[in-house]
């Protein structure tokens, strides 16, 4: 078992936000996390990432990137703990070819090979956050953790982008708001209300229909 | 998740606040005002007044002398990268370094002058600690609060066991490099003004030739003198850049060398060991009296009337900054002016701010005579347009609906409500400042405690001036911590506006 939360419980603010979540995470399963927004996704994403941190690549809510530095750079920060600090100054100053090439592959995949060199502040903010995507995809960590890591793209761009995270990290646990999105790419659906677990399925085994009442009057697609 | 924030219910408590913080300052003004001494006692203020006029109306551009001028900016540069250097060690250790920094920023750069010009004589040395010391601690708690204010949000998604050094290189430095190289060049315009006002007290800058001539009536060339150095202060941003730094170093270094008159006098560690084995010693100690009967006569016939007008004198300052501020940032924004009026406004405000206020003081002084009138208009010009200027550049950078009004109601409504948290916090911030040279003022005879520093430093009492001067520091100490308690209070209302301004 890859994670075990027995009876938890969560808050900021001095406000509980989760309460008594059980939750077990295998190797290799690709969890969608779903619920309407304030649900408490974001706050269980943080406590499973605290429990996985050295195993786990992240992708916040914000794309979190360092604005003065180019989107190499912010790219090859996924990758900081594995290299002498020397090495990571001397990257800051001169990136070497090698790393440069390795870092085009991978925004390649997100479809942001020409920005390499840019200004990662100069970026839209769908850029910039296929760019948090990439770093977390550089990182190959087993796991990645992602808060709505598509939600400043379209439906075909996200998917493309959520198949490459497939590819590169066994285990992916998601916050997703796109039913649709999920129910392709995920194998197993955990929705969330009011700070508790209230469905927790295989993705093969609901529709559409079953997810949307817990968004209340079909406000959300 | 965001819904935490939406309705939270510090929002409603920090408008509250706000009005509260405000309406304290206002009747501590009116406290302030039954207490002042606000007469003018020059009789015929007109007719010096149409001789200074006469005098700026025909400058003397040829009265300035080279020399002065390579001194001044010699001077600022070196102290000012001295502290700089100093207060970025500092700052890494902060936590523990923060009263030391306190203390000695507390003391104004004049007191750090008249202290060190005992032991050093009017030498470039004593110009350069005097700058560099307070200069330190101000940059060690600017860089300090930079570190801590940098946005933490790409340090938290580095991969778990990155060093501490890559963390930095990456996720930190990145985002100060910008904040302290503007910072620098900003302290560099201060330390321009702090060295002009060193002149006033014997240092070879410009403030030396040019407080002669004021002294004398000689207001064309003073007139020169202030020109000239209005342009070094509104060319700053064309010679003084990050690029040029290594050059200005330089030079300031070999202006310093070949142009700072020689320094004369015996050995400076037989100075500093006078100094402070005898000249600092409290007398009784010397000769053998008792302690606190002397420090009691200190405390209550000099410190207490000093420290009650300083008090009276930056509380009224204060009010008048706000006014003033509040009435002049929209003239450098260009949502109220246009695109022709705000350079006007920017060039007003621009003049106001680069007027030290110990010249605007010493001016208004021998315009108006002595009492606290002169004292207050040149702290609450200078401050309020510093802060004008600030919250103008905010101002425009207020993002409005397309369909917002215009004008009065647009300044009421929309401009003043949303810059106002900003502008409390830059008040407060000012508050320290102005309390530190309504002190200051006392060395131009407003009986503030800069009043009796000097006398006793004139005395050669060096014991009682440094009593006086530790309690001006305390004050200021006082006055920042008050300051950094309100702040904090109205910053915590402020973090759900941060956390969106980031998002």
């Amino acid at each position: 078992m890859l994670l075990t939360l027995r009876n938890e419980s969560a808050g900021f603010g001095g406000r509980a936000v989760l309460h008594g979540i059980d939750l077990e995470v295998r190797e290799g399963e690709r969890l969608a996390l779903m619920g309407r927004s304030g649900a408490g996704k974001s706050t269980l994403l943080h406590l499973i990432y605290g429990r996985l941190a050295d195993q786990a690549a992240l992708i916040p809510q914000a794309a979190a990137l360092v604005g003065t530095l180019s989107v190499f750079h912010n790219v090859y920060m996924g990758r900081l703990d594995r290299h002498s600090a020397w090495r990571n100054l001397r990257m800051l100053a001169w990136p070497a070819r090698a790393e440069l090439e390795a870092v085009r592959i991978v925004l390649d995949g997100v479809g942001l090979a020409d920005t390499l060199r840019s200004r990662a502040g100069a970026l839209s903010g769908g850029q910039q956050q296929r760019v948090s995507v990439a770093r977390a995809l550089y990182n190959g960590r087993p796991v990645v953790i992602g808060d709505e890591p598509v939600s400043a793209l379209d439906r075909q761009q996200g998917g493309a982008v959520l198949r490459r995270m497939a590819e590169t990290h066994g285990t992916m646990i998601l916050a997703l708001h796109d039913i649709g999105l999920a129910l392709d790419y995920a194998d197993r659906i955990v929705m969330l209300d009011a700070g508790r677990i209230v469905l927790d399925c295989p993705a093969a085994s609901v529709r559409d229909t079953d997810l949307l009442p817990y968004y209340g009057r079909g406000s959300y697609r | 998740m965001g819904a935490g924030h939406i309705d939270d219910p510090s929002r409603a408590f920090s408008v509250l606040s706000y009005g509260r913080v405000s309406l304290g300052f206002v009747m501590a003004g009116l406290l302030a005002l039954m207490a002042a001494d606000l007469g003018v006692t020059v009789l015929h203020p007109g007719a010096e007044l149409a001789r200074l006029l006469a005098g700026v109306v025909h400058p003397d551009l040829l009265a300035v002398g080279a020399r002065g001028v390579a001194l001044t900016v010699a001077f600022a540069v070196l102290g000012v990268s001295g502290g700089a250097l100093a207060g970025f060690a500092l700052s890494l250790v902060f936590h523990r370094v923060r009263f030391f920094c306190a203390a000695i920023r507390s003391v104004h750069e004049l007191f750090w002058a008249l202290l060190l010009m005992q032991v050093l004589g009017p030498s470039p040395a004593a110009g350069l600690l005097a700058i560099a010391i307070p200069y330190a601690g101000i940059f060690a708690k600017v860089f300090a609060e930079m570190i801590e204010e940098a946005d933490l949000a790409a340090d938290r998604v580095l991969p778990a066991g990155t060093g501490t050094l890559s963390r930095f290189a990456y996720a930190r430095a990145p985002m100060l490099a910008s904040p302290i190289g503007n910072y620098l060049l900003y302290r560099l315009e201060c330390g321009l003004r702090s060295t002009l006002v060193l002149g006033f007290i014997g240092l070879p800058t410009m403030g030396f030739e040019l407080e002669s001539y004021f002294r004398q009536g000689h207001y064309a060339q003073a007139a020169g003198f202030v020109l000239v150095f209005y342009a070094l202060i509104g060319s700053r941003r064309l010679w003084a850049r990050v690029s040029t730094l290594p050059f200005l170093l330089l030079v300031s270094v070999m202006a310093l060398v070949w142009l700072a008159p020689p320094v004369t006098g015996g050995s400076i560690w037989t100075a500093l060991g006078r100094f402070l084995g005898h000249d600092i010693v409290p007398s009784p100690l010397r000769t053998g009296g008792a302690l606190m009967p002397w420090l009691w006569a200190i405390l209550r016939d000099q410190a207490l009337p000093g420290l009650v007008n300083t008090l009276v004198v930056s509380q009224l300052a204060m009010i008048g900054m706000a006014v003033i501020a509040l009435a002049l940032f929209p003239l450098t924004a260009a949502r109220f002016t246009g695109r022709i009026g705000r350079p006007l406004g920017r060039v007003l405000l621009v003049v106001i701010r680069s007027t030290p206020e110990y010249m605007a003081a010493y001016v208004l002084l021998q315009l108006l005579g002595p009492s606290m009138l002169p004292a207050v208009i040149a702290l609450a010009v200078h401050n309020g347009g510093v802060l004008a200027f600030l919250m103008g550049r905010q101002a425009d950078d207020v993002a409005l609906r397309a369909d917002a009004p215009r004008g009065l109601d647009l300044y009421c409504w929309e401009v003043v409500p949303r810059l106002y948290g900003q502008f409390l916090a830059y008040v407060l911030y000012r508050w320290e400042i102005i309390v530190r040279e309504s002190a200051i003022f006392g060395i131009l005879g407003i009986r503030t405690l800069g009043f009796h520093v000097d006398a006793a430093i004139q005395e050669l009492h060096l014991d009682v001036a440094v009593v006086l001067i530790v309690v001006t520091g305390g004050l200021s100490m006082l006055i920042d911590a008050g300051s950094r308690a309100l702040r904090h209070r109205l910053r915590l209302s402020d973090r759900p506006v941060r956390l969106s301004a980031t998002a």
